[in-house]
């Protein structure tokens, strides 16, 4: 045709072939934005290190997370100290148990117990919230009274009692900690829906006739996914701390079993004892892993909020 | 709103004797009591002290006895460890110490952490920004109950600037280091959730508005971004509120303050009954009302929200 | 008149006694030192005390500060000998049931009233009164006071108790069965006097400053809960010249590193040694770190009962795992205070009783471990088919590393495989209590300086024998040590039948190791049941 050059033509007949448009979801578009972030991306790959650390670094261990070594157990300051002669690559703790095997078995127990912790308190909390957020009114004014109940109730007594109660194991330890964390996120949760239930994009939404269901996981979701995410991320690290402080109070993992909390704990008591090394290894495995979570959940708020950047 | 307020408060009432109640029974069903002992005390002798503290009553009793005495004589009777204090006592000791500690962190975390997080987030990319999420984020990565026995050999040992513990009535030396380990990772926190949420808010098409309007920044930041930006900080805020108040167990601990939160973990620990739920009755009411008041102040942030 | 010259003497000794600081920067009268100015003494406790009413206090922090706050018939000097107190002596009766205690006439309480001996008639039936339903109560039953069970168990009232006022200085005992340590147990806070008008008058608020009246040589001036308690001198103690330490404070520090950390600051003269660093506090502070033996023992206890496991009803197995454990490792690296190693129940420490030396403590520990394979093996057990089973104790630094130690040891040469479990302290006494476990740790200090307060534990009538063992040859031996005049015989066999049947196993006995200022003078080092009093110490000038 006159006045059009071939370009133009070729792709006035591809659109309308509809052939050539592949529009981009919106997850790969988070994707891509989270890719993106340099900060989100170095935490995943440290994260990540600090797991194949942990399900690789046995096989270097000279010593199992148990034993005791009589020698450096007579001399902690000074045959306890780190070397890669004794196989104590860590040094030793008080008891002069290696320090590495101890650190990763440590770092295992506290990861699953915050990522399972947070992810229970994530899953159960913003399906509560949303409820009770989206149909407010009466069903929402119960539902949260019994969460003020809850939360009312000092977190402490719950974990104790809980513990106490149904004895020491791991799947007591998750319920108690699930048991306190899921209530303030359903507070955010709620609190957000209901911001976002009076916008106008919600009763558009509804004029168009999406049902209830589809309104809660196609618009509100989404629009909470940034708030959640990063409050899910805040959520790891205070499960660590919760299962620290479960530890300290004499009701958390048996002996000789350990988490990061209770090595710490354990550090900090003898850091100005010349024994250093007990505080600082546990402590730099935490606080790593504590902020490469504080990364991701940031990246991934950056990515999942289209309206950011 | 008035309304509203009255009847979160009358709703408080049962909300906080079912607390109780739910109290009551989960600590008997606990294992041990309060004189369990390691000397285990001749049949004869154990009789003669659940009589005397009423234990030997049925559950039931206990309890009906227990909420007359609070609800009409506001007596919440004699601690079952501490034979020469009863309950009133210990908490209006205790209180006045966490209160204090507690709302001078409350204060100080909110207004760095917020401080903070606004100007992180105004200085976005800049190294303003990264500046201050590394502050936050070292802030909330330190464990709080090392900072104890960090700070107490900093400030008390090698610098000798401050006394190792205790509260001597108040006297700012010794309130230090208790706010300065309490307040640190909330004030962490707070800085970062601050920031998100401003970060979003400030991508939002009322700002642009504004900003396209021609309105200052500093016009934009304090009459239009502020208050969205507060709202999830302030839902984070009430519950911090609580736990600094009755988290504060390592201060009490490591700063010998005679707090009420190691009367709180103590007495659970110890099976004293009747601290363990005037403490519990204190904090659950602190809870009611806090959370009023953060949902108050959510309406009062958002004028949509309306109850 | 006859009365001019000793109305003259009496106005002298009450002008002396009236001058409470002819001590400061001056010098110790019998030692010669010179005394600082300040003779203030602060130490550490652990936890806050239960109480301060002498008939009420049950923990030891609060004992220590009722022995400074009033003063029972007879006192303990540094060397745990009984020395006079509010009595200036005591008489019996030929079978040793009744005791006659001449109270002095000078003592005083703290408002100016003479202590009589209705104070202590008062008191002594307070504590087996239920009204007050003390957890001591019992203390005044083991003292075989005539009636004590029938008041305790409330079949009798209260003022029949064995105890009278002859005239307000002669107080006189009934017992019902002759006690040979009858007097070492005046020593104890539950029998200290209780001032009768002022509880009268202030009824549960007795206790406080303000209101507290005493009889010892301080007056409790300040009390604030979970931070310190302080005590100063009491201007009408009846030795008020004597004592010399003015004030004497008390911090509660929960936790031990901090509390060393304040010592080292300066902040406290006294404080704990955390498990394993007495050796580098020793070297780095020398004269400082201080460790003396206690009347205490620290073991681990079969579950012999029905609900026990099978493989602890064999001796051998149970032997096995005693021998096993290398107790100098524990004692010399884990716990590193100078505790002893323990190879009998009783304390070697215990007056007038030395435990017999079995055959366990005197083989090396090579010969030990070789023992214990061959017993476990005959058994049934080794590393191939290895013993299972589960031990307690309660939540502690200290307790965890020897429990730890200990499993570790048993592993390492007897293949055994140990579940160790924590509790806290109310769980775990509930538990041990009723015969819940395998193997669970205990300890016991005597609550007077004699084998029976240990060895009676093993009674199988004996309320504390949690891990119920049984054995009528032990009871036999118990009983007739009551009334025996020499009962070491008794109580060597005893423990040559815990030897042989090896119901517990023994771990250390006590020492007491503190970081103790060196401007502190007159610690008593050698009072194995740590009966200290402040009014026998000093503070000497830097």
């Amino acid at each position: 045709m006159l006045g059009f050059s071939k370009k133009e033509t070729d792709r006035a007949e591809a659109v309308a072939d509809n052939a050539v448009m592949q529009g981009r979801s919106l997850l790969a578009d988070a994707r891509l934005r989270f890719r993106q972030n340099k900060a989100a991306m170095g935490s995943c790959v440290i994260l990540g290190l600090i797991v194949a650390f942990v399900i690789i670094g046995p096989f270097f261990a000279v010593w199992d997370h148990e034993t005791i070594d009589w020698t450096a157990m007579g001399d902690v300051v000074g045959l306890g100290a780190p070397s890669l002669a004794s196989g104590h690559y860590f040094g030793v703790d008080d008891l002069g148990r290696d320090l590495y095997s101890r650190t990763i078995q440590a770092t295992q127990t506290s990861l699953l117990v915050g990522l399972i912790g947070a992810g229970m308190a994530l899953v159960v909390g913003t399906f509560y919230g949303i409820i009770a957020g989206y149909f407010g009114g009466r069903l929402d004014g119960l539902m949260m009274r019994f969460v003020d109940i809850l939360l009312a109730i000092p977190t402490t007594l719950v974990i104790i009692l809980i513990l106490v109660v149904a004895g020491k194991s791991f799947t007591t330890l998750f319920l108690a900690l699930g048991a306190v964390s899921w209530l303030t996120m359903s507070r955010i949760v709620r609190g957000q829906t209901l911001a976002l239930k009076s916008r106008e994009f919600i009763e558009a939404a509804r004029a168009g006739g999406v049902s209830d269901a589809g309104i809660v996981t196609r618009h509100i979701l989404p629009n909470l996914a940034g708030v959640v995410i990063v409050y899910a991320s805040l959520l790891v690290p205070d499960m660590i701390l919760a299962e620290s402080f479960i530890s300290f109070l004499g009701l958390g993992i048996s002996e000789p079993n350990t988490s990061l909390g209770a090595l710490i704990a354990e550090g900090a008591g003898t850091m100005a004892y010349g024994t250093i090394w007990q505080l600082l290894f546990p402590l730099f495995f935490y606080v790593t892993i504590i902020i490469t979570m504080f990364f991701i959940g940031d990246g991934l708020r950056d990515a999942l909020d289209p309206k950011d950047r | 709103m008035l309304s509203y307020t009255i009847r979160r408060l009358l709703v408080a009432i049962p909300t906080i004797f079912l607390l109780v109640v739910a109290c009551f029974y989960m600590m008997h069903f606990a294992p041990g009591g309060p004189f369990t002992s390691e000397r285990p005390l001749p049949p004869a002798v154990m009789a003669n002290i659940e009589a005397r503290y009423g234990l030997d009553q049925p559950l039931w009793k206990q309890l009906w006895d227990y909420l007359v005495n609070i609800f009409v004589h506001f007596d919440f009777g004699p601690s079952f460890k501490f034979k020469d204090r009863d309950v009133n006592d210990i908490i209006a000791q205790g209180f006045p110490i966490s209160l204090t500690y507690g709302f001078l962190s409350f204060i100080v975390a909110s207004a760095i952490g917020v401080a903070l997080g606004v100007t992180a987030a105004i200085k976005h990319n800049s190294w303003i920004d990264y500046f201050a999420v590394s502050l936050g984020i070292a802030a909330q990565a330190l464990p709080n109950f090392i900072m104890g026995p960090i700070l107490i050999l900093t400030f008390t040992l090698w610098l000798e600037w401050l006394p190792g513990g205790g509260w001597n009535g108040g006297q700012w030396q010794y309130l230090v280091m208790p706010v300065i380990a309490l307040s640190t990772s909330y004030m962490g926190s707070i800085s970062r959730i601050t920031r998100s949420s401003m970060l979003e808010v400030l991508n939002s098409n009322f700002i642009r508005t504004a900003k396209a309007k021609g309105l200052s920044n500093r016009a934009i930041i304090w009459r239009h971004a502020l208050k969205p930006t507060l709202m999830p900080v302030v839902s984070y805020l009430g519950p911090v509120f609580v736990y600094v108040l009755t988290g504060s167990v390592f201060v009490d601990i490591y700063f010998s303050t005679g707090g009420l939160g190691q009367a709180y973990v103590g007495s659970a620990l110890s099976r004293d009954y009747a601290v363990l739920l005037g403490v519990t009755i204190l904090y659950g009411a602190l809870t009611v009302v806090v959370n009023l008041i953060t949902d108050l102040a959510y309406a009062w942030l958002d004028p949509k929200i309306r109850y | 008149m006859k009365m001019t010259k000793s109305t003259l003497v009496a106005g002298l000794l009450a002008g002396t006694m009236l001058s409470t600081t002819a001590f400061a920067a001056g010098t110790h009268p019998v030692t010669g030192e010179a005394l600082a100015d300040d003779q203030t003494f602060t130490y550490r406790i652990l936890d806050e005390h239960s109480s301060v009413d002498p008939q009420v206090v049950e923990d030891v922090s609060g004992a220590e500060i009722v022995r400074d706050l009033f003063e029972g018939l007879m006192n303990q000097d540094k060397d745990g000998n009984l020395v006079p107190g509010v009595a200036t002596g005591y008489t019996s009766n030929d079978d040793n049931t009744v005791y006659t205690f001449t109270l002095r006439p000078e003592a005083k309480w703290s408002n100016g009233d003479t202590v009589t001996a209705h104070d202590f008639v008062f008191a002594w039936r307070r504590a087996a009164d239920p009204a007050l339903a003390s957890p001591y109560q019992w203390f005044i039953e083991l003292m075989s006071i005539q009636n004590a069970a029938a008041i305790i168990a409330g079949e009798t009232a209260p003022d029949q108790l064995g105890v009278k006022a002859l005239d307000d200085h002669t107080f006189e005992v009934t017992l019902s069965a002759p006690l040979p340590y009858f007097p070492q147990m005046t020593t104890h806070s539950t029998t200290f006097p209780a001032p009768q008008k002022v509880i009268e008058a202030h009824g549960a608020e007795w206790t406080k400053p303000g209101n507290i009246v005493s009889n010892g040589a301080y007056v409790l001036t300040e009390h604030l809960p979970q931070e310190r308690s302080t005590r100063e001198r009491n201007a009408m103690y009846w030795d008020n010249e004597n004592t010399i330490v003015d004030k004497v404070v008390a911090l509660v520090i929960n936790d031990e590193n901090v509390a060393l950390t304040r010592y080292l600051a300066g902040e406290l003269d006294r404080t704990e040694v955390p498990a394993g660093q007495f050796p580098r506090l020793q070297k780095e502070h020398p004269g400082e770190a201080i460790s003396f033996p206690r009347l205490c023992n620290y073991y681990y206890t079969f579950n012999l009962s029905d609900s026990g496991p099978e493989e602890f009803k064999d001796v051998r197995v149970r032997k096995a795992l005693a021998l096993a454990v290398d107790r100098k490792i524990i004692v010399e690296n884990v716990m590193a205070g100078g505790q002893t190693q323990a190879y009998s129940f009783a304390p070697t420490a215990t007056a007038g009783f030395t435990p017999p030396t079995t055959e366990m403590a005197t083989m090396t520990q090579a010969e030990r471990d070789a023992m214990a394979i061959e017993l476990l093996a005959e058994a049934g057990y080794d590393k191939s088919n290895p013993l299972k089973f589960n031990m307690i104790y309660n939540t502690s630094e200290g307790h965890k590393k020897i429990a730890v130690a200990m499993s570790q040891m048993w592993k390492q040469k007897l293949g055994v495989e140990v579940e160790l479990g924590n509790m806290e302290w109310k769980v775990f006494l509930e538990t041990r209590g009723n015969q819940d476990f395998e193997l669970a740790r205990g300890a016991w200090c005597g609550d007077y300086n004699e084998a029976s307060t240990f060895l009676d534990l093993l009674d199988s009538n004996s309320g504390y024998n949690d891990g119920k063992f049984v054995s009528p040859r032990v009871d036999e031996l118990l009983a007739a040590a009551k009334t025996a005049k020499d009962a070491s015989a008794n109580y060597t066999e005893v423990e040559q039948i815990i030897a042989a049947e090896m119901p517990v196993i023994p771990i250390y006995h006590y020492a007491g190791v503190y970081m103790m200022d060196s401007d502190v003078g007159n610690w008593p080092v050698n009072n194995v049941e740590q009966n200290w009093y402040s009014k026998n110490l000093y503070k000497i000038a830097e």
